[in-house]
């Protein structure tokens, strides 16, 4: 991972986008957690070698990022830095699949190349769904969400504090971690004693924050149980996104459309 | 290491996620009954403390690289086995989420690798057998160590397995195993040094913290249960596995399943369990292309080239004939048309 | 109105690792008063707090609240009407908006929706939040966030308020509002600080602590004169009582906060 303030902005900055008014923020999370994995299992589902089939799903991501109107730069540039893990990964089969699967004009194509480049595009649109959701939906709303779609309430509160802590303990953490940097005088990193100790004092500074916390709870009346907060409408609205979606993304599975367009440009029989 | 969703079949992945939340479930459950209310916001904020300390890297003495804490094993010295759990699975998923570490699909599978087995099995069954009575640091850094190695070795197994059965990847079984075990070990051996001095540090400075964790328990019953679904799942997949290769290269099958089970002969079971997974797959009709079936109908034409060739397919049926590729960039063209519209007009509005 | 009465009696606290954090304390605050509790770091102030709505129990001595004491039954109600402020609000402030934060306790009390939209929206008035409802926490200012975090106890409409260390970390003018805000409640207030000035504002009455005990206990103006007493307990006058370093006029002259 950068460095931590980078990580910390980020976060910041992507839980801000969240926050935009627009029509698509306004539907309600579990439709939208309920869209994004079905495209998921959908691209997943394809066979080592579907490429170009692939390509008609990049419309969910085209479309989110335009209704909801995120930085489309900012998203490139994160699913971008993924990719060369993507790409490390997929580059093994061009070694192990030799057999060749098609040609273009004077070029042969290996299934292994294919297969390599199906990942990197899966990658993509998976990774972009993730991140896209994050953008509409924000943190706290998804973790909602899940609970009410049956995740249990004792993962779900957790996952919430987890969320709202991580802001103030990872500029804990930034703190502590400069403080050594500006002691250690050029030297990289930390030995392992120093750092069993700086994360140790972090550690400690952890749970006697974790103490108060239960301690304020204690102070409002905290007995144990979560009590949630007004439910939220799962309309009309919601159903069109979600139905509309899906059929689009079984309909996208099951035909390959880029071939249908593609015949029908060229006049190429199927 | 993380699953990466571009490697995961959804047969594989669906398996995973399902493990992963019956055990959240499960967890969630025995968390709540303890009745310690305090557990639910140190749970959190100590994800949260993982998420920061994963951020801070340490110098790997001897190698010049840096490293930084898993902290599986640390959490659940801390927290017990199930709130451990928990938390695990809450950091993966913020993970996975913002930075896109390995994907949704694959969360599954993560949850599972980099949880149950540092929660289940490392510790209760190898890192509490160690300390006694007050151990000092040369006992927590050993127990650390050998709780660590054994939790990620299982768990790389665990990707292995997992990515070998999707059939996505042309990496063979065996290459693979090779090449994830070794680096695993090592991991596994800084990974637990690391702990061990975190712990060590907690032990002196609050050592009621580690109460119950130090000190030498009998280890309690409920957690055989989890390793035994864990044994099932494993052995599922296995023979999923197996199954792969059953119909050729029985030279690197015997070997396979020498160095895995330690057993040499398995081919009778595996038909029943291949042919009722491949029926399963008829029945998901949503799926129908998907190809659990294929590598070993490949495998079965091309008989003693590890790594295995392919044979030709039909190029249309590939998008890789030319009216497949025009297609595709067309529907780029369009989805890209699609996109930059829909923009202009919610900027306008 | 006896119940609005907060009462230590020889009370004695040991913490489990041996520290005696509070020896023999004793006091009476009746309804409305606002007192300080001063005194050095380690004097048993924050311990003495915790008390107060029973999250600490006596090694020896009682705690009375009203007429109750505290027991499990009594606990619920107690902590209704003691509202607690701590001295860090990120640890007060542990739900995702400003809203759910100050929801927490009506929501605790059983409240119904729409009452504990009631409660939430005169809390955030008071406290001059209203705009920051739908802000996450740690998308607040220092000052914002203790403002919120006063807010999620007054939304339990509590009788006594109890603060600690209200005014630390802020900047003069965050502080100097917080201090208009504090003023204007009728609450029972008993607040713990090292900002002398504001106790000289805000409180009329002081208690000052020294190693588990009570050194003094009257007027707050009475005991700010008492330099043997301040220097004993390792404390000084209000800045604004110790003369002006511009012209050079006595404390005396100068006189009054603010």
């Amino acid at each position: 991972m950068a460095s931590i303030e980078g990580t910390i902005l980020d976060f910041r900055r992507l839980d801000q986008l969240a926050t935009g008014g627009t029509s698509l923020h306004k539907i309600d999370a579990r439709a939208k957690v309920l869209v994004a994995l079905i495209f998921i299992l959908s691209v997943v589902s394809f066979d080592r070698y579907a490429l170009t089939a692939l390509f008609p799903f990049f419309l969910y991501p085209a479309v989110v990022l335009a209704l909801g109107n995120l930085p489309a730069d900012y998203f490139v540039k994160k699913v971008a830095l993924f990719l060369p893990f993507a790409l490390a990964v997929g580059m093994l089969n061009p070694l192990f699949d030799r057999e060749v699967m098609a040609r273009i004009g004077p070029f042969d194509i290996s299934g292994g190349w294919v297969s390599c480049a199906s990942i990197v595009v899966r990658a993509t649109l998976t990774i972009s769904a993730a991140l896209l959701l994050v953008g509409v939906t924000g943190f706290p709303e998804i973790c909602r969400a899940l609970e009410r779609l049956g995740v249990p309430q004792t993962f779900a509160v957790q996952l919430l504090f987890l969320y709202r802590y991580i802001f103030v303990l990872t500029e804990e953490g930034a703190r502590s971690s400069r403080a050594r940097e500006l002691r250690s005088f050029g030297g990289k990193g930390l030995g392992i004693k120093s750092y069993g100790s700086l994360v140790g004092h972090l550690l400690l500074r952890t749970w006697m924050r974790a103490d108060r916390i239960h301690m304020a709870m204690l102070a409002r009346g905290f007995t144990g149980e979560f009590h949630a907060l007004q439910p939220s409408r799962f309309g009309g609205r919601e159903l069109l996104y979600l139905l509309g979606w899906s059929a689009l993304f079984i309909v996208l599975r099951l035909r390959n459309v880029p071939d249908l367009l593609g015949s029908l440009v060229t006049g190429a029989p199927r | 290491m993380h699953m990466a969703d571009a490697l995961l079949s959804p047969a594989v992945g669906g398996t995973m996620w399902a493990a992963s939340s019956g055990t959240i479930a499960y967890c969630s459950a025995k968390v709540r009954k303890e009745l310690d209310d305090r557990k639910v916001p140190l749970m959190g904020v100590l994800g949260a403390f993982l998420f920061a300390a994963q951020m801070i890297n340490f110098s790997i003495p001897g190698t010049g690289s840096s490293g930084h804490l898993g902290g599986g094993l640390l959490l659940t010295i801390l927290l017990g086995p199930h709130a451990a759990f928990l938390t695990i699975a809450s950091v993966l998923i913020v993970q996975a989420l913002f930075f896109a570490d390995g994907g949704l699909l694959a969360l599954g599978c993560n949850i599972f690798n980099l949880g149950f087995f540092p929660a289940f099995v490392a510790y209760p069954y190898i890192y509490k057998m160690i300390p006694g009575e007050r151990p000092g640091q040369a006992r927590i850094t050993v127990a650390a160590v050998a709780a660590a190695v054994a939790g990620l070795a299982l768990g790389a197994f665990a990707v292995v397995l997992e990515t070998a059965s999707s059939g996505i990847t042309s990496l063979p079984f065996s290459t693979f195993v090779v090449l994830m075990l070794p680096i695993h070990l090592a991991i596994g051996i800084v990974e637990g040094i690391v702990t061990a001095a975190v712990v060590s540090f907690v032990y002196k400075a609050r050592p009621e913290i580690l109460q119950g964790a130090i000190e030498a328990r009998p280890v309690a019953g409920p957690p055989l249960r989890n390793v035994l679904l864990a044994f099932l799942a494993a052995a599922i997949l296995t023979g999923g596995v197996v199954s792969w290769f059953a119909s050729g290269n029985p030279d690197g099958l015997e070997w396979a399943i020498a160095k895995t089970t330690g057993k040499e002969e398995l081919k009778g079971p595996q038909h029943g369990i291949h042919g009722m997974l491949a029926a399963l797959q008829e029945k998901i009709g949503f799926l129908p292309d998907y190809s659990f079936k294929k590598p070993a109908e490949a495998k079965s034409e091309s008989p003693g080239t590890e790594g295995g060739a392919k044979p030709k397919r039909e190029g249309s049926k590939l998008g890789t004939s030319l009216s497949g590729i025009v297609g595709g960039l067309i529907t780029l063209l369009i989805v890209f048309l699609v996109g930059f519209l829909l923009k202009r007009r919610s900027q306008a509005a | 109105m006896s119940h609005h009465l907060v009462e230590a009696e020889n009370l004695r606290h040991i913490y489990p690792d041996g520290t005696v954090a509070l020896r023999d304390v004793s006091f009476r605050i009746t309804h409305g008063e606002s007192v300080a509790v001063i005194g050095a770091n380690g004097a048993g102030k924050s311990t003495l707090l915790l008390h107060l709505n029973g999250y600490l129990a006596p090694t020896a001595g009682e705690v009375r609240i009203g007429d109750s004491s505290f027991t499990r039954k009594s606990l619920p109600e107690i902590r209704r009407r003691v509202g607690m402020v701590f001295q860090d609000p990120d640890d007060q402030l542990f739900m995702p908006t400003v809203y759910e934060d100050v929801a927490f306790g009506p929501m605790n009390l059983g409240l119904s929706a729409s009452e504990v939209e009631a409660r939430v929206q005169e809390a955030l008035e008071q406290v001059g939040a209203e705009h920051l409802r739908e802000r996450p926490p740690y998308r607040l200012s220092g000052g914002e966030k203790k403002r919120v975090a006063i807010a999620t106890v007054l939304s339990m409409a509590p009788d006594i308020l109890v603060m600690d260390e209200p005014t630390s970390g802020l900047d003069p003018f965050a502080r100097r509002r917080l201090m208009e805000l504090l003023k204007d409640f009728r609450h029972t207030k008993i607040f713990t600080s090292h900002d002398l000035d504001m106790v000289l504002e805000l409180c009329e009455r002081t208690i000052v602590l020294h190693d588990g005990e009570v050194r003094a206990d009257g007027p707050t103006r009475e005991i700010f004169r008492d330099d043997g007493l301040l220097a004993a307990c390792r404390l000084e006058k209000p800045l604004s009582m110790q003369g002006c370093p511009v012209c050079g006029s006595s404390s005396e002259q100068t006189g009054n906060g603010g």
